[in-house]
Parts: C-alpha cells; sequence; structure tokens
C-alpha cells in the first residue's frame, strides 16, 4: 500500500478506536464487570438457597439471566451497538441468532416428531391405538 | 516389523502389512502406474530444479492470484480421480446383471460410491470454487491481495492435506463404505470397525479448518477491502455471491465440524450421540449434517451464478440485465437455504405437518432461482451475444439447469419423494444440477477468465470440442437414470437381476465415456493452448472487452494487481473508465506495502496430515507429537516479524512501463 494510504490507514485506525465509543473506558468496563458478577451471584443465590421451590421455573429463570449476560458481555465488552463496523456487527449479529433460532427450533420441531413417530416405544404393542 | 510386538503396536497403531492392497490386483495395479508417475513428475522436477522456484514462487506464496490457481490445479487433479471412480461405476453396473457380476467386489464398490462423492463435492467443486473467489474476487473490488494473506495460504495446504489422506485412503487401508454423507449406525464403530470412516472423519475435518479460515478471510476482504466508491450496491456480481457464499460458509461449516467431532467421539471415545443405545439418536446425526448439507449446495452454486452473470453480460454487450433483482435474489438464497434442509429425509418419518413446512420452502427457493434465469434470457435478448466458449458453456447451463431445477422442484413434494427417494432419479437429479449448475459454471469460469491468469488465452477449438463431448456426454449418461429411477431402480448398487434395464446402464456408460472424452480434450487443450500461447497472447489485460476491474489490469496482473487503488463510480467500473477514455497513471508510483511468503502454512499442514493419519491408525505417540509440533510452529510462526515488505517506486515504475511499452507496441 502507498504511503498515503497507511496515513489514511492510521487516521481510520484512529478514528475505529473512536466509533468504539464510551464503553471503551476504564468506567465502562467496571460498569459490565459489575453487571456481569450481579448476573452471576443472582443464579447461584437461586441454585443455593433454593429461593424457587419448582425447578422448571428456577432453570426458566436463570436461562433468561444467562440471555441478560450475553448482552451485558456484547455491549460492555465486545463494545456492540448499532453503528460499530458501519452497521456490519449488528448485521452479522441479527444474521446469527435468526441461523441459531432457524437451526435450534427447526431441529427440535423435527426430533420431537421423529421420535414420537419413529422411536422403539412407538412399536411397543402397549402403546399401538 | 519390531520383533517386539507391544511395541510395534505403540507405534503403528492397528496399522499392519495386512492394510497394504497386496492381494488386491486392480488396486496395486493402480498403486504401481499412480506411483511410476509419481516418480516421474520428482523426477522431472528435480532434474529441471524446479523445487526451488515451486517452493519461493509457488508453495509458499501468499499472492491470492497464485493461491487461486493452486486451488484450481488441484480441483482439476482430484476431478481425475473422482471421474476415475465415477468411469469405474458405470463399467461396473452396465456389465453386472444376472449371471455377471463385474468385475467390483461389492466391498470394493461401496468405497469408490463414497470416495466419488466425497471427492467430488470437497476436493473438487470446493477447492475450484474456492479458488475462483481467491483469484477474481480480490481483482473484482480493485484490492492488492485478500484480508489475511497468510491465512488463504494456510486454508489452502489444509485442504491438500485433507485431499492427501483420502489419496492415502487407496493404498493404505480402505476408504469408507457408507456412502458420501457416512450415516450412522453404519459408520459407527460397531458396524465399520476399520480405517474406513476414521479417513472420512479426518480428512474432512483437516480440510473443513482450511474452508472455515478461507471463508472467513474472503468475507473481511469483500467487507472491508473494496476500492473507495464500491459501496454494495456497486459491486459486481461476482463479488455479491462470493459474499453470499462465504457467509454460508462461515454459517454452515462449524455445523459439519460439530456433528463430525460428534461422530468421531462415538467411535474414538465410546460415546452414544448417534447409536442405537443408551440414548443415542442416529436421526439426529441426519438431522445435522443436513443443517450444513444443504447450504453447501448453495456454497457451490452461488459462485457459479456470478461467473454465469459476468460472462453473460460481457458476452451481449449489455449491462446485466436486473442488477439489483439479481442480488435480492441471492441474498433470499443465502437465508431460504437454511429452511429446507429436512427435504432430504422427507421419509425419515417426521410427519406431515413437518415434511410439507419443508416442502413448501423448498418450491419457495425456486423462484428467485428462476429470476436469475429471466435476467439472464433478459440479458441476451437483444443483446450482440458473441459465442465464445465461455458464452456456450453458459446456453448450455441455462437449459440444463432448468431441467435439474424442475426435477428438484417435483422431488420438492412430499407424497412424490416417497416414491423417489433413494432412486436413481435422485441420482440424475442432484447430478444434472450439480454437472450442469456448478461444472459448467466452472468450465465457463476458467475458460473466461484464463487469459487473466496467464497472459494468453485457451484454444477455442479444443474447448468447443470439450463442450461438446461434455454436454452431450452429461444428457447420455444422466437421462437413462431419470427413467431408471421412474422405473424403481435405487441407488447404490452393484448388481442387478433384470435385464430388460441393462440397456439403460449401457447407454449411461456410453455418456461417461463421451464426458471422458470431454475430460481429455480439456488435457490437450492446455496443452495446446501452452505451446502456442504467443499466438493466443493477451497483450492488452482486456481479451473479451470485459466490464469489471479485474480487466483493467494487465494479463498476468502484477504481484501489487493495481499500481493505484482504482476509484469506482459505478458498477461495470472499467466498463465505465473505457467509456470515458480511461487513461493509465505513468507516473507518481510510489512505493507498495505488500505481505511476505511464508512456509509455516505448508508445514502446519504437513504435520496436520501427520496428525491426521496417525490418529487414522491408532498409532498415539506419534498423534500426540505432531499435534505439539503444529502447536509449537503455530506459536512459532506468531513471532515471525519478516511479514511485509515495500516494493520500491522504482520497481514499480519498471513493471508498469513495461507495460505501456507492451501495449503501445500493439495499437
Amino acid at each position: 500500500m502507498s504511503a498515503h494510504d497507511e496515513l489514511q490507514h492510521a487516521h481510520d485506525d484512529g478514528h475505529g478506536h473512536d466509533d468504539l465509543g464510551i464503553h471503551a473506558t476504564f468506567g465502562g468496563y467496571m460498569t459490565g464487570f459489575v453487571l456481569a458478577v450481579v448476573l452471576t451471584v443472582i443464579p447461584f443465590w437461586l441454585v443455593m438457597g433454593h429461593v424457587i421451590a419448582k425447578s422448571s421455573t428456577a432453570a426458566v429463570v436463570i436461562l433468561a439471566l444467562a440471555a441478560v449476560q450475553i448482552v451485558v458481555h456484547m455491549i460492555y465488552f465486545l463494545h456492540m451497538n448499532a453503528k460499530s463496523e458501519g452497521g456490519w456487527n449488528m448485521l452479522a449479529l441479527v444474521f446469527t441468532i435468526v441461523l441459531v433460532v432457524i437451526t435450534l427450533s427447526g431441529s427440535i420441531w423435527i426430533m420431537y416428531h421423529l421420535n414420537s413417530n419413529m422411536m422403539p416405544s412407538m412399536m411397543d404393542p402397549a402403546n399401538l391405538p | 516389523m519390531l520383533a517386539h510386538p507391544d511395541l510395534t503396536k505403540l507405534i503403528f497403531g492397528r496399522l499392519t502389512l495386512d492394510a497394504l492392497p497386496l492381494h488386491v490386483p486392480i488396486v496395486l495395479g493402480t498403486f504401481a502406474v499412480v506411483a511410476l508417475g509419481g516418480l516421474v513428475l520428482l523426477g522431472a522436477i528435480t532434474y529441471f530444479k524446479l523445487w526451488g522456484y515451486l517452493w519461493r514462487e509457488w508453495f509458499t506464496s501468499i499472492d491470492h492470484k497464485k493461491i487461486g490457481i493452486m486451488y484450481m490445479i488441484l480441483g482439476f487433479v482430484m476431478l481425475l480421480r473422482g471421474f476415475a471412480d465415477a468411469i469405474m461405476m458405470r463399467a461396473q453396473q452396465a456389465i453386472s446383471f444376472g449371471d455377471n457380476a463385474g468385475y467390483l467386489p461389492p466391498e470394493h464398490y461401496d468405497q469408490i460410491f463414497t470416495a466419488h462423492g466425497v471427492i467430488m463435492i470437497f476436493f473438487v467443486a470446493m477447492p475450484m470454487v474456492t479458488g475462483m473467489m481467491n483469484f477474481v474476487m480480490p481483482l473484482q473490488i480493485g484490492a492488492r491481495d485478500v484480508a489475511f494473506p497468510f491465512l488463504n495460504n494456510f486454508s489452502f495446504w489444509m485442504t491438500v492435506a485433507g485431499a492427501m489422506l483420502v489419496m492415502a485412503s487407496l493404498f493404505i487401508g480402505e476408504f469408507a463404505r457408507t456412502g458420501w454423507l457416512a450415516y450412522p449406525p453404519l459408520s459407527d464403530i460397531a458396524s465399520s470397525p476399520d480405517a474406513g470412516v476414521d479417513y472420512y472423519i479426518w480428512a474432512l475435518q483437516i480440510a473443513g479448518v482450511g474452508t472455515l479460515l478461507s471463508g472467513i478471510n474472503l468475507l473481511v476482504t469483500i467487507v472491508k477491502m473494496r476500492a473507495p466508491g464500491m459501496t454494495l450496491m456497486k459491486m459486481p456480481v461476482f463479488t455479491w455471491t462470493a459474499l453470499c457464499t462465504n457467509v454460508l460458509i462461515v454459517a454452515a461449516f462449524p455445523v459439519l465440524t460439530a456433528v463430525l467431532a460428534l461422530l468421531a467421539l462415538d467411535r474414538y471415545a465410546g460415546t452414544n450421540f448417534f447409536t442405537t443405545e443408551l440414548g443415542g439418536n442416529a436421526m439426529m446425526y441426519v438431522n445435522l449434517i443436513w443443517i450444513w448439507g444443504h447450504p453447501e449446495v448453495y456454497i457451490l452454486v452461488l459462485p457459479v451464478f456470478g461467473i454465469f452473470s459476468e460472462v453473460t453480460a460481457t458476452f451481449s454487450r449489455k449491462p446485466l440485465f436486473g442488477y439489483t433483482s439479481m442480488v435480492y435474489a441471492t441474498v433470499v438464497i443465502t437465508v431460504l437455504s437454511y429452511l429446507v434442509w429436512l427435504h432430504h429425509f422427507f421419509t425419515m418419518g417426521s410427519g406431515a405437518s413437518v415434511n410439507s413446512f419443508f416442502g413448501i420452502t423448498t418450491m419457495i427457493i425456486s423462484i428467485p432461482t428462476g429470476a436469475k434465469i429471466f435476467n439472464w434470457l433478459f440479458t441476451m435478448y437483444r443483446g450482440r451475444v458473441e459465442f465464445e466458449v465461455p458464452m456456450m458453456w453458459t446456453v448450455a447451463f441455462m437449459v440444463t439447469f432448468v431441467i435439474g431445477g424442475m426435477t428438484g422442484v417435483l422431488l420438492a413434494v412430499p407424497p412424490a419423494d416417497f416414491s423417489l427417494h433413494n432412486s436413481l432419479f435422485l441420482i440424475a437429479h442432484f447430478h444434472n444440477v450439480i454437472i450442469g449448475g456448478v461444472l459448467f459454471g466452472l468450465f465457463a469460469g476458467i475458460t473466461y477468465w484464463f487469459p487473466k491468469a496467464f497472459g494468453f488465452k485457451l484454444d477455442p477449438f479444443w474447448g468447443k470440442c470439450a463442450f461438446w463431448f461434455w454436454v452431450v456426454g452429461f444428457y447420455f449418461a444422466f437421462m437413462p437414470l431419470y427413467l431408471l429411477g421412474l422405473m424403481g431402480v435405487t441407488r447404490r448398487l452393484s448388481h442387478f437381476t433384470d435385464p430388460a434395464l441393462q440397456i439403460w446402464f449401457q447407454l449411461a456408460a456410453f455418456g461417461a465415456l463421451l464426458i471422458l472424452l470431454g475430460i481429455a480434450c480439456m488435457i490437450i487443450q492446455f496443452a495446446v493452448s501452452i505451446r502456442r500461447r504467443e499466438a493466443l497472447r493477451d497483450v492488452t489485460g482486456d481479451p473479451w472487452n470485459g466490464r469489471t476491474l479485474e480487466w483493467s489490469t494487465s494479463s498476468p496482473p502484477p504481484k501489487y494487481n493495481f499500481a493505484f487503488t482504482p476509484l469506482v463510480h459505478d458498477h461495470d467500473a472499467w466498463w465505465m473508465m473505457k467509456k470515458y477514455h480511461y487513461r493509465r497513471p505513468l507516473d507518481g508510483f510510489v512505493p507498495i506495502h505488500m505481505p511476505m511468503n511464508t512456509g509455516a502454512g505448508i508445514i502446519l499442514a504437513g504435520l496436520s496430515f501427520v496428525f491426521g493419519f496417525a490418529m487414522i491408525w491408532y498409532m498415539w505417540p506419534l498423534a500426540i507429537v505432531s499435534f505439539a509440533g503444529i502447536l509449537v510452529v503455530a506459536i512459532a510462526h506468531t513471532f515471525n516479524y519478516h511479514r511485509d515488505y515495500y516494493l520500491s517506486a522504482d520497481e514499480v515504475r519498471r513493471v508498469e512501463a513495461s507495460r505501456t511499452e507492451l501495449l503501445a507496441s500493439h495499437v
């Protein structure tokens, strides 16, 4: 690349760091860290203290907190926002989420039907209509 | 062998002399021919003292153009191997009727159809598509190289290492006998205890690393390194399809890696993911592998749609009809390709609701594909169409692919699929779209961009011979299979009892012979073109009167592709530059920052090959040592600080001046 391009790049790089926004600061990292700790301690407390009697409800709450934890990590540690990298990060994230949802929900749907139609229990005379 | 049996077992694992095919004359004969050919090749390289040249200029090169060419060579060599498998199957099926058992024993035949599928998809179509994107895409976006040049070299050699493992299985041990996707429970350790499936797993895992990394590399290149002014909607269509393909690669290949890793755990560590006991479920394997497998189909065909778009626009002397709709069709296909995977196993028993959903999504995907066909037709309409060889492949593609697409929609209807599933109708359908789509497109692309890569055109006479043999051969080879499939003949059979079917198999074998002639014509074409290169020389850099940026630089392009990064104002950038009487800059050159060659990629891939081989044969000490070696070399490479250099302004001026002279001498 030409020297001019190099200069351009250096400038771009500097600019790129600015793009990381207010979160790329000590305060931002601390906020993220504190939130992450809080979101880790709550599930720990829920499990150890047997706070919620019904285990399925507890599992749902913990999974929800895990999802929030993912968002915290992405915003404060990976510096995701709608504008970083000219919107490409957000686009990639949305695409990833769409594919993961398709893959997981599709597989669960398909496997549920396959299991109820094809697994040996179906062949069991007791289960026949 | 060593005297101490325990020590022998520790070092060689389960590899014994019995694994060598000393008792199978066909394989032994093949081995003799391959070994002799290899020795002659190696001897010639040594005699002409080419090792240093090959090492410095090619093997360690991180130039995207050379890596692209090496991918194409790998793909072509593996095409010969895959086609040898194909013609053996055709010959067996043509003669194996009634009392005649044919010349291939069943266990050998099973290896051949498995190897044929694996090689043709993973080591012919994938390298060729990747090579095409590697060579053309950076030139089209006005970049000097890909985003991560070393990674590119590493990816290529990992693909080679995977291909070498498949080739090794021919002579040491055996290949899988499971079909190209190795469904359990057949591929479980209980049913396939020998090394065949392990060859399959490790070859695909090692090559998969290369594919995934190259996908990331090309994706970043397109996102970050386009010439100024080239917004997304001004990118050439081939670059658009490359973008979508690499998105698909990055999203789909990890699924393949994961599912093969689970199968490997079942085989090596005694887990029960896909076994028939302890809660294992083989149907999950089928589900997961097709979540990768269907996008893979589009990974292969999307770039080829891009090639046809470039070729049609160039040889019709018109801008592509419906650029925007072409882009949206590509993007829609990218997303929809994740919503159809169940159509590969309608008959597994997921029931009416699931089957209807996936049947309908499959039919929907034919809409954007059909839109593309109309775009190409309307591009040709009222164009000044020149039937050069690439355009001939394109027209053959349009006719053939439409037939394949229609039989595909037919198969998308679940009730029809229940009677056609696993029949030769299915075989005919996917060969119809893969040969008629992917392969014809690659041949069009090779002919189209060959002058850009080497500085001279391919000889058109032998190109036309190859074209006619391939196209006619294709129809002879696969139309009988449609009929046989409708009559209920299933796939993967090595023997038949009904003599009434034989004539159709003989016709198909005749088609395969015609294709053999087509391949022979291609080899002759390369030889003749190299010999007549002065007559076929392209001095302008723009032999077809092209439209996109790759034609603005010389043929072959200089190391740095462009002395100055071009500015883009519209799509068909080079066409616009020509229209507005663009003048090449003759002065004011500046030093160019270039990446430096490195041998780390080929060394890492070599160690990966050893690691894979050791894992296949249970040679645990060797596996540990080679894996440690991979880590050490990879870490050591991070301390290599001699990664770049500056090509001086004088050097650039010298290269550009010699081009100016060349252009002036051929006005």
